[in-house]
């Protein structure tokens, strides 16, 4: 039982300020083993996090470091360090504090490697970096306390999985080792305990009040939002009004694609010549960080971002949120209404902006579903093994290793305690050899065990590329944009290579709210020059795709089978109105499919409602039967609610697709075989360590000598079917990209009820879909066919045929 | 059959689906880059293991064209090996399957620069192949003609409507003829990419490996 030290009282006094509860009640169980702190933004969550920590170091004589401070973003680690400034010299405390990141200067991280500071705030993948020395032991040797920030947000990626893994490596290191862990409202607090404390210990959560509920708000528009599209153009005079009335507005977007496009636009409209920025992960470095300062500098009175401004980070005087597209899931939505009004007790100031009229559906479900505190999110599954793999190399990088004592270690982390020994050996096995059943790699193998029984690397030289490769973040291969002169050029940002590759000479891109020529390829970097007056072709940045969770899909459902429109703005009630006109709503007990022609080709549309990865799977599935029965399908796309495939041949019997006799086998030799997993695989492979991140440096090399991680996969299944690897891939997908639960569970909703819709036009309901991202193509007859068109068609143009 | 035929130099040749090429007139196989013990050098040379199935992947397809042509003479164009060391590190079953395709027929092993020297798994070394009207060597040599080659693992990108596919194929003009890569750890190199462009004439076609061979004006790729 830790008291506040009168230098505290005072300090607090002085700014006239009473401590909050929460932050007495950390320091009051500053000796719990696990504290989860649950919190709002603005909550002085940072502080309570640190309070014990600079009360314990207050008289000075602490040796080396104190306190690990991990964030799943380097921005938030400057920001943090800035902010503990304020007591550390206000109090005069004898406290070392210093960031580590990527960004961190080779010299410095040398310097912290020999002299740690007492407080140390970092990143998991630095985390995993120091914990992979030799000299680990030494550097986290007097380590008392980890604060993991954000822990909600690491917690939903393997990135947390692989902080847990390096925690309980820390906590060998440092047996008193006490973890906090700071979240933002969450669904299933004792869930995310389990997930922070060391296995079996006890984790006390402590909820701080949530303050006022959030005053949040559907954006009015004189003008009705378009029938399908993204970017929320038609809203921008209302959203400008919107900024002049506030201090600092924030817009966030769905993707970075989407964001670019409202900049440029907003920027035209911009007739008063506001400041306004935009920030997104695509853009360079030096981009983001000239945004951030002026906005820390109070200087923008807007900026449009994405997710990259995601997280607490405490920039400014925010007064405003605005969001535009439908908010995916209902708890993201409440988090990034936290951003706005950082003072404790106002309310929070939200304006949701729908881009299309199906989101206006979507925001009005989403705004019942946060008034009521109604959150949601999927429960995790196991602990990834391809996480545990990387592991296990970087254990054996910092140095031997007993194979029991690291199983004990490993099953301490909350996600991995119900890991079986065999399961861990199977993962050792791989790191050694690479667990093949043709052992053709004894010769090389990569860890032996030594007569003491330890594990070691066989060549010390292989730790360095086991250090290369440590994370979990798989990229989309992305190539660096600058602009094209004889001296390198300004960075401007990134795109991914598809998409580089889609362009010829000649053609203009937006990137960070500029449009840009493509000039060319150098050296895998893509120059371009300015070009400030042709329109654009849109950056397709991959960027991150939300989907809508399957709690807000059922509200939806179960407004339309009200039929009640009330709460709906007129042109959405019309919109809808139209829909039924023409088609029909769907209907929690039957199936609607809608059948029309588009573009040249079949299209064929189900309204599941089962949440977009059960709809995906049923479109890999679908397709899978209409090329066995000749249709030509040639791709799909799945939202949360629909699957939209399109085919060279109509669909006449939807039922026959549907039906539910062999689906099931169906889906077992589909799961070998289709590009989700292909994707699952390659993301594995590289964090188990099978294939070497791709490297801008290596890819530089000869073309014909790199070869698509897919020949991998289809080598495996054909050779080695019981293979790790393919057995983490098949529990990654099953965990993530497929569901074929929810499937079964929707046909027996249905049972076989379908109403088949065929109509001359693209209907109301459908028209959203035709612009979603995340196309899936099928390699199939049709495409077969296509290519034999598109080669006469070829031929004879170039008069060969 | 999914194949191709053309006549190439006054030769009547036949491109295959498996990328091997037929020249029915001297019951002659071709095939180009194997990359045999591929994973083997990786590993040796990165420390990834890669799955170590590709040698025998390789030869099981080569098996396929064996069986359905019986050819009198099989012609490797070089990279037959990954590395002189990976053929020396042959896994045993391996090395007897390659025994038993062997067996009963003229085998050349032309040398490219993967594997210069010869290797100790009988057959016929060669720096190039003679067999007029064509010559076969590895790599195209400027201003060759009737040359048959490899070396470039050339595929073509075909943009179907929204979609791109890129497979291996054959490239042909009124000179060369340059054969896809054969093995199955081998990715390729755009027909339209250099060196592949300014060596092939603007009028060259693609011949695209897949379900269902097609032949394409090459500068129609991407």
């Amino acid at each position: 039982m830790t008291d506040l030290p009168p230098r505290f009282h005072d300090w607090f006094a002085r700014h006239g300020r009473v401590p909050h509860p929460h932050q007495l009640a950390l320091l009051a169980r500053a000796t719990d083993p696990a504290l989860l702190l649950i919190a709002p933004t603005g909550g002085g969550k940072t502080l309570a996090g640190f309070l014990p920590s600079l009360v314990e170091l207050a008289d000075g004589t602490h040796q080396g470091l104190h306190t690990l401070y991990i964030s799943p973003l380097k921005a938030l680690a400057a920001d943090i360090k800035r902010n503990l400034r304020t007591p550390i010299d206000e109090m005069a405390l004898p406290i070392r504090v210093e960031d580590r990141t990527g960004d961190t200067s080779y010299t410095q991280r040398r310097r912290q490697r020999a002299d740690p500071p007492h407080i140390l705030l970092t990143t998991p993948e630095s985390l995993a970096l120091l914990l992979s020395y030799e000299d680990a032991p030494r550097i986290f040797a007097g380590l008392q306390r980890v604060v993991v920030d954000e822990i909600h947000a690491l917690a939903e990626s393997k990135r947390g999985d692989q902080l847990m893994l390096g925690l309980s490596r820390l906590q060998s290191l440092c047996p008193g080792l006490r973890r906090v862990g700071l979240s933002a409202t969450v669904e299933d607090p004792p869930a995310l305990a389990r997930y922070l404390a060391c296995h079996p210990a006890p984790c006390q959560i402590i909820a701080a009040d949530p303050g006022p509920a959030p005053d949040i708000a559907m954006l009015e528009t004189d003008a009705p939002p378009p029938w399908a599209g993204g970017g929320g153009r038609y809203a921008i005079p209302a959203i400008l009004d919107q900024v002049r009335a506030h201090r600092t507005t924030l817009i966030f977007h769905n993707t970075r694609a989407q964001a670019e496009i409202f900049f440029r636009e907003l920027w035209l409209a911009n007739t008063d010549d506001l400041p306004i920025g935009i920030h997104h992960g695509s853009l360079a470095r030096e981009q983001r960080e000239r945004v951030e300062a002026a906005m820390v500098a109070g200087q923008l009175r807007a900026i449009v971002c994405t997710g990259s401004l995601d997280l607490g980070i405490d920039w400014g005087d925010v007064d405003l949120v605005v969001q535009v597209g439908a908010p995916k899931n209902v708890k993201r939505l409440v988090q990034r209404i936290g951003r706005a009004n950082h003072r404790y007790n106002a309310p929070s100031k939200a304006l949701l902006v729908p881009a299309n009229r199906f989101e206006v559906v979507e925001c009005v479900a989403a705004l019942q579903a946060a008034l009521a505190g109604d959150l949601d999110g999927d429960p995790r599954g196991p602990g990834p093994r391809d996480v545990l793999c990387q592991h296990i190399l970087a254990t054996a990088a910092a140095g031997p290793f007993d194979a029991d004592t690291l199983y004990a270690e490993v099953t301490s982390a909350g996600a991995y305690a119900a890991l079986t020994r065999a399961d861990f050996d199977a993962c050792l096995e791989f790191a050694a050899t690479g667990g093949y059943a043709l052992r053709a790699y004894d010769r090389y193998q990569r860890l032996v065990q030594r007569a003491d029984g330890q594990w070691a690397l066989r060549d010390p030289r292989s730790a360095k590329q086991i250090r290369m490769n440590l994370g979990t973040i798989i990229d989309a291969d992305l190539l660096k944009v600058r602009m094209k002169n004889s001296r390198g050029g300004t960075p401007l940002g990134e795109v991914e290579e598809h998409f580089a590759a889609s362009l010829s000479p000649g053609d203009t891109f937006l990137i960070g709210g500029r449009i840009v020529r493509y000039e060319g390829l150098r050296e895998m970097t893509v120059e371009v020059s300015p070009n400030p007056d042709r329109k654009p072709k849109v950056a397709v940045f991959g960027g991150t795709k939300f989907s809508t969770s399957t709690q807000l899909s059922a509200r939806i459902l179960a407004m339309f089978e009200t039929g009640d429109w009330s709460a709906l703005p007129r042109h959405t009630a019309d919109w809808l109105d139209l829909q039924r006109q023409v088609s029909q709503l769907p209907r929690l007990d039957r199936l609607l499919v809608e059948s029309f022609p588009h573009d040249g080709r079949a299209h064929t549309c189900f309204y599941g409602f089962a949440g977009r990865n059960a709809m995906q799977t049923l479109g890999l599935l679908l397709t899978q039967r209409m090329e066995q029965a000749g249709l030509g399908p040639l791709g799909f796309v799945a939202t949360d609610y629909a699957v939209l495939i399109w085919s060279l041949d109509p669909v006449a019997d939807p039922g026959a697709l549907l039906a539910p006799e062999g689906l099931r086998d169906a889906f077992d030799t589909w799961l070998a075989g289709n590009a989700v997993m292909k994707r699952t695989f390659r993301a594995a492979a590289i964090i188990a360590g099978l294939i070497d991140r791709n490297t801008p440096g290596r890819r530089k090399s000869g073309r014909q000598a790199t070869f698509s991680s897919d020949i991998l996969y289809d080598t495996l299944c054909k050779y080695d079917p019981g293979h790790l690897m393919l057995d983490i891939t098949r529990e990654e997908a099953l965990k993530g990209l497929v569901d074929f639960g929810r499937i079964e569970e929707m046909l027996a909703r249905i049972h076989q009820r379908i109403d088949h819709r065929q109509l001359d036009r693209v209907t109301p309901l459908a028209a959203p879909l035709l612009l979603e991202v995340g196309r899936v193509p099928i390699a199939g007859q049709g495409q077969e066919r296509l290519l034999a068109d598109a080669a006469e068609r070829l031929l004879a143009e170039a008069g060969l045929s | 059959m999914n194949e191709i035929g053309f006549d190439f130099c006054g030769a009547a040749l036949s491109a295959r689906a498996s990328g091997a090429l037929w020249w029915p007139d001297r019951r002659l196989l071709a095939v180009s880059d194997l990359h045999l013990g591929k994973s083997d050098r990786i590993a040796r040379r990165s420390g990834a293991f890669l799955p170590p199935y590709e040698t025998r992947d390789t030869l099981h397809r080569l098996q396929a064209e064996i069986d359905a042509l019986s050819p009198a003479t099989v012609l490797c164009l070089g990279d037959s090996f990954d590395d002189l060391q990976a053929a020396a590190h042959l896994d045993a079953d391996d090395k007897s399957q390659l025994a038993r395709l062997m067996a009963g027929r003229r085998w050349i092993w032309a040398e490219g620069n993967h594997d210069p020297g010869p290797v100790d798994l009988g057959g016929t070394h060669l720096a190039e192949l003679d067999a007029p009207p064509l010559v076969f060597r590895h790599i195209a040599q400027p201003g060759a003609r009737a040359e048959v080659s490899g070396h470039y693992h050339p595929k073509a990108r075909v943009a179907l409507g929204r979609h791109t596919i890129a497979r291996p194929c054959f490239l042909m003009d009124a000179d060369r003829l340059i054969l896809p890569a054969f093995g199955t750890f081998t990715g390729g190199l755009s027909c339209g990419a250099e060196p592949l462009k300014s060596l092939m004439r603007g009028d060259a076609r693609a011949f695209l490996l897949g379900a269902t061979m097609v032949a394409l004006p090459a500068a129609a790729a991407l």
